[in-house]
């Protein structure tokens, strides 16, 4: 019995690593249909965020509140990833929808500029460049229309980017001076430690759970509920659906399809930021972080069936308790009578590595059969 | 405290007296008339891409030697005085581009010498451009050893300089002594070659390994290992760490959280974690592990201290040395030494002159042996909260390289000499 809710336990905690991580690929590549290989440089960007909301936690004036710093790093990484990913959306992918393979070649591009960005770009002004930005495109919408109307208009967005860059910079050399390491650039990995409180284990009927996985579990749970229900019940959402269902459709019935593409990219961009918190909580934060999970989100994404949010949650869990039954060896302990044959073959499998290929294995032959995935999509793509 | 601030107050003093002197007598007129001639050496490491971190401090060390050398007054062959001066180029992380680099140092630039290379896939990518064009690479990482070429000059450990005496201490000494042994590792060449003389090792010493597992390289999902670990080694053991980079935050975040930690009973010897890699991972998840090196940042010498005085002085306060700058900084001045004693940059002629070089290096005496390895000493270090090893064993003057391992069966009894004239093989012959 033990066994049996160690496995589900573990399952479940790979696969919630493999869902928060994926979750805002199946936005994109599921809903938008665009394949971003950039997706795993925006969990990257989520994990650097955290690494610098936790610095400045440690100023003394904000120190009493370290404990939480967590918490303010989810919503950071959410605004710094979504940011980004809206430039990525305005400034590359608006320009290649409906091409996948320009889109591939130039978000794996990107993906490697962003890589290169965080090594030779001191954390500091990169915070400075993301805050400018995030006011320059928040100015527009919060000003007085009519400011923005006419020959003044124009004044006005240039005064928006002047003054946004102004705090931007002010920004960056003040971080810079508060948190002297956040003003050179480092290439090097760095270290990511969470408070007290999330780490350790509970000790719960004769198994182990260490708190991290715990925590990760819930900030899954939680963005899982919350953009089903901001897809499901929220305006945006419905509108983001019916873009993804008919796109000619839809704009005839007056959505703003731009925006919405606009937003459903920033969105799914956000939720790969609130990833790099998790995935920050349990290995090392550096440049190549992003890159050893982006094809463990395909391959969820693509399983679970493109466009569809319930087949990737459980396409993840799947793969997570099979990870876990194989890698760990588990058939062996449950049933230590099996003929020694089947053990051999079982013996073989229970290495990460042997577990891995098994896995990859079993997926080809499934997508065989099924090559939409477990939940096939049944409207039509954007711009399919 | 009078005498920490006298010390400081002499510290300062001898500072300022260098720095006055060394401005008095500056590089610049140095290098307008003292040297009468000018030798061209090749640093081929990985500038860009994933191994550039760990490289390029491979190549401040080496730059650093190379200044001391010059300031010393460069070489002096044949009764003239050369300066120094280095061609870097970046392998890129990629191996076959290594090869390449290789190939253009030798034949365009027309070095004497080439120190370079970081992991085993790279060297044995540079290997055959060397050995095809018989010139000599300088090799400075720890390896799996179970190799010996006439053109390589290898100064990074070979296990019986690094995992054998570690597997000695963590099954004899260490708090988990006569405990079972898991092996953990990243899914390549080192670590499974390693492992596999630790398997044997820790057969004829009588003790026992438990299990095994390799993480491919790229993924840092460390869950199922634990949840392997915990159930071979229920009441505490020694895990034998070869993983790589990353994985190796993953894996000490981990298990840290899932109560493997030394309170518990559960010591973790590695051997890819020097003083560098400690300030990434965090000193306050490793700290109680162990680390097996030739040369470790606290060793209590002048020439220690000296190395990592102008290292930081050089490049920075917060830098680290460990033993793979150590030993990048080795090979330069083995280099100059075998070129003075030949009296020529001839290649043939280093080579031989190279064998019995000795000298004093920041972690003690070392001395070239025949199998272009370097004998050292091995140091076993516990890791404390301030990142630093706490040397708690050491050899008894330096161990002799042994290239072809005796441990593996199919190497046992092997041996290479390059200075043998009467085997075919020199490489790699029956004792």
């Amino acid at each position: 019995m033990t066994l049996l809710f160690e496995t589900l336990f573990n399952g479940l905690a790979i696969g919630s690593v493999l869902l928060i991580a994926a979750l805002g690929l199946a936005i994109v590549f599921g809903l938008m249909g665009v394949i971003n290989l950039a997706h795993g440089e925006l969990i990257m960007l989520g994990a650097y965020t955290t690494y610098v909301v936790q610095l400045i936690f440690r100023l003394p004036f904000l120190a009493p509140f370290y404990d939480a710093y967590v918490l303010v790093a989810l919503v950071a990484a959410f605004v710094v990833s979504g940011i980004v990913g809206v430039l990525l959306e305005r400034t590359v992918i608006r320009r290649l929808y409906g091409s996948p393979l320009e889109t591939l070649l130039a978000t794996w591009g990107v993906s490697l500029i962003l890589q290169q960005f965080v090594r030779s770009v001191p954390l500091a002004s990169a915070a400075g460049l993301v805050l400018t930005l995030l006011l320059a495109l928040l100015g527009p919408a919060v000003l007085p229309g009519q400011w923005l109307a006419g020959p003044r208009g124009r004044f006005t967005r240039a005064g928006v980017w002047a003054g946004a860059a102004l705090v931007g910079v002010l920004a960056a050399a003040s971080l810079g001076s508060l948190v002297p390491s956040l003003s050179r650039a480092n290439p090097r990995n760095v270290d990511v430690t969470a408070p007290a409180w999330m780490r350790g284990s509970i000790e719960l009927a004769g198994l182990t759970l260490p708190v991290p996985r715990l925590v990760i579990i819930v900030i899954t749970v939680v963005a899982v509920l919350g953009i089903t229900w901001f897809l499901a019940r929220s305006v945006w959402g419905m509108r983001i659906r019916a873009v993804t269902q008919n796109r000619p459709m839809s704009d005839c019935l007056g959505i703003p399809t731009e925006t919405v593409d606009v937003l459903t990219f920033g969105v799914g961009s956000g939720l790969a930021g609130v990833a790099g918190v998790a995935v920050s909580l349990l290995g090392s934060v550096g440049p190549n972080v992003g890159a050893s999970y982006i094809v463990g989100c395909f391959m969820v994404v693509v399983l679970g069936g493109v466009g569809n949010l319930l087949g990737t949650v459980i396409a993840s869990l799947a793969i997570g308790v099979m990870t876990d039954l194989i890698g760990a060896g588990r058939l062996l302990t449950a049933w230590p009578g099996m003929p020694p044959s089947i053990a051999a073959v079982v013996d073989f499998f229970a290495t990460t590595s042997m577990a891995q290929v098994l896995i990859f294995s079993l997926i080809v032959v499934f997508l065989q059969f099924r090559p939409s995935g477990l939940f096939p999509q049944k409207g039509r793509l954007v711009e399919a | 405290m009078p005498s920490i601030k006298i010390r400081r107050i002499a510290a300062g003093a001898a500072f300022s007296v260098v720095a006055f002197s060394l401005a008095a007598c500056g590089p610049g007129d140095q290098a307008a008339g003292d040297f009468d001639d000018t030798v061209k050496v090749g640093i081929l490491h990985s500038l860009t891409g994933t191994m550039a971190i760990s490289e390029s401090t491979l190549v401040d060390t080496q730059k650093m030697a190379i200044e001391e050398i010059n300031a010393a007054g460069g070489i002096e062959v044949d009764g003239k005085k050369y300066k120094i001066e280095y061609i870097v180029e970046d392998g890129a992380s990629d191996w076959p581009t290594f090869a390449e680099k290789a190939a253009k140092l030798i034949d365009q630039d027309g070095v004497p010498v080439v120190f370079g290379g970081w992991t085993s896939a790279s060297r044995k990518a540079m290997l055959p451009v060397f050995e095809s064009k018989d010139a000599f690479l300088y090799y400075p990482i720890q390896y799996e050893g179970q190799e010996c070429s006439r053109n390589i000059m290898y100064t990074g450990a070979t296990p019986n300089q690094q995992s054998e005496p570690a597997t000695v201490f963590m099954y004899e000494k260490s708090p988990a002594a006569g405990k079972p042994f898991y092996l953990v590792g990243s899914d390549y060449v080192f670590p499974r070659t390693s492992n596999t003389i630790t398997k044997e090792q820790l057969a004829s010493l009588g003790g026992e390994v438990v299990g095994e597992d390799y993480l491919p390289l790229g993924n840092t999902e460390v869950a199922p290992i634990i949840a392997k670990i915990r159930t071979a080694l229920p009441d505490g053991g020694v895990i034998i760490n070869t993983l790589n980079g990353d994985q190796n935050v993953a894996f000490f975040k981990q298990i840290q959280d899932a109560g493997i930690t030394p309170a518990n009973g559960y010591y973790v010897m590695s051997y890819s974690i020097a003083e560098e890699e400690i300030a990434q991972i965090g000193p306050e998840f490793l700290e109680s592990h162990y680390g097996a090196w030739n040369y470790m940042m606290s060793i209590d010498t002048p020439e220690s201290k000296k190395f990592a005085e102008n290292f930081k002085k050089k490049y920075g306060s917060d830098r680290v040395v460990a033993d793979p700058q150590e030993s990048a900084y080795n090979m330069v001045y083995l280099w100059k030494k075998a070129v003075e004693k030949a009296g020529t940059f001839d290649n043939a002629a280093v080579r031989e002159a190279l064998i019995g070089v000795t000298f004093d290096a920041p972690q003690g005496p070392i001395e070239v042996k025949p199998n272009h390895h370097i004998s050292q000493t091995v140091r076993i270090g516990q890791i404390t909260s301030d990142g630093q090893f706490d040397i708690i064993e050491e050899s008894d003057g330096p161990i002799a390289p042994l290239a072809w391992n005796q441990f593996v069966p199919e190497t046992k009894g092997y041996t290479c000499d390059w200075t043998r004239t009467d085997v075919p093989d020199p490489g790699k012959f029956r004792m």
